[in-house]
């Protein structure tokens, strides 16, 4: 286990700024490919979701890391379209599984999420910086 | 080790523990969303007591840690109330600011009993 150095403020509220990236981005990917069809089941796009997991050990002071990226259990939708010209044998495609409200819900959590920590990364830095004054 | 001859006196291990604090509420505000994550608080005033009985400021911190009780938990196991987390992480903010003009006024009676004004 490689030993790390104690945390601070700013390691914690970075890496979570960037976990919360990451879900934004993934966001992003899931209302882009939202609507997007396929020919057949499996090759339908799945909305991917990241994993956070909480890093650190020390007593109380800990950050968070997506641990991996997964796709969401929502299954593709089959839709009846004769005419698509990626439409199967019985005229069917595959509609990618977004639920395209949760996504959208995901992203302002997420945002909001993301200002917090900017919003903590502001006040330690004041702090640090009045008690670098100190005596001055 | 907040002894009461020194110069800063209690102030001194009062800072080390308001920005312990800080960093245990950032990790709370920080863990927001993580499914599991149990959201964690120093108990301040047994922290700057056992500070005061000759504890060094690390160990007191560590020893006055506790989880935090949530009003309404969550379906995902996650007790960090972001309302709760965020005022305080506020207040302790500017306890830190409190606890520093404290030391400033320290540091310029010092300086003006050294200069003899």
């Amino acid at each position: 286990m490689i030993v790390q150095k104690p945390m601070n403020v700013f390691d914690i509220a970075g890496r979570a700024m960037s976990a919360q990236l990451v879900r934004l981005n993934t966001t992003a990917s899931n209302l882009a490919n939202a609507g997007s069809v396929s020919a057949t089941r499996e090759g339908a796009f799945r909305a991917l979701k990241p994993v956070f997991k909480t890093a650190g050990g020390d007593p109380g002071v800990a950050t968070v890391d997506v641990s991996r990226v997964v796709q969401s259990g929502l299954e593709p939708v089959k839709r009846h379209e004769p005419g698509h010209p990626l439409a199967d044998a019985n005229g069917d495609v595959w509609e990618a599984g977004v639920d395209t409200s949760a996504e959208l819900i995901d992203m302002v959590e997420s945002a909001r999420q993301y200002q917090n920590n900017v919003q903590v990364l502001q006040t330690a830095k004041t702090l640090t910086l009045d008690t670098l004054r100190l005596g001055q | 080790m907040a002894d009461d001859q020194s110069l800063f006196g209690i102030h001194g291990a009062a800072l080390a523990l308001r920005s312990q604090r800080l960093s245990i509420l950032a990790s709370n505000i920080a863990n927001a969303a993580t499914p599991g994550y149990k959201a964690r608080d120093i108990d301040f005033a047994h922290a700057l007591d056992l500070a005061n009985k000759g504890r060094s400021v690390g160990d007191a911190a560590d020893e006055a840690v506790a989880y935090r009780v949530p009003v309404t938990p969550s379906l995902d196991g996650n007790t960090v109330e972001l309302s709760t987390e965020q005022t305080l992480f506020a207040e302790n903010a500017v306890q830190y600011r409190t606890t520093l003009s404290f030391l400033e006024g320290r540091i310029s009676t010092i300086r003006r009993a050294l200069k003899g004004e």
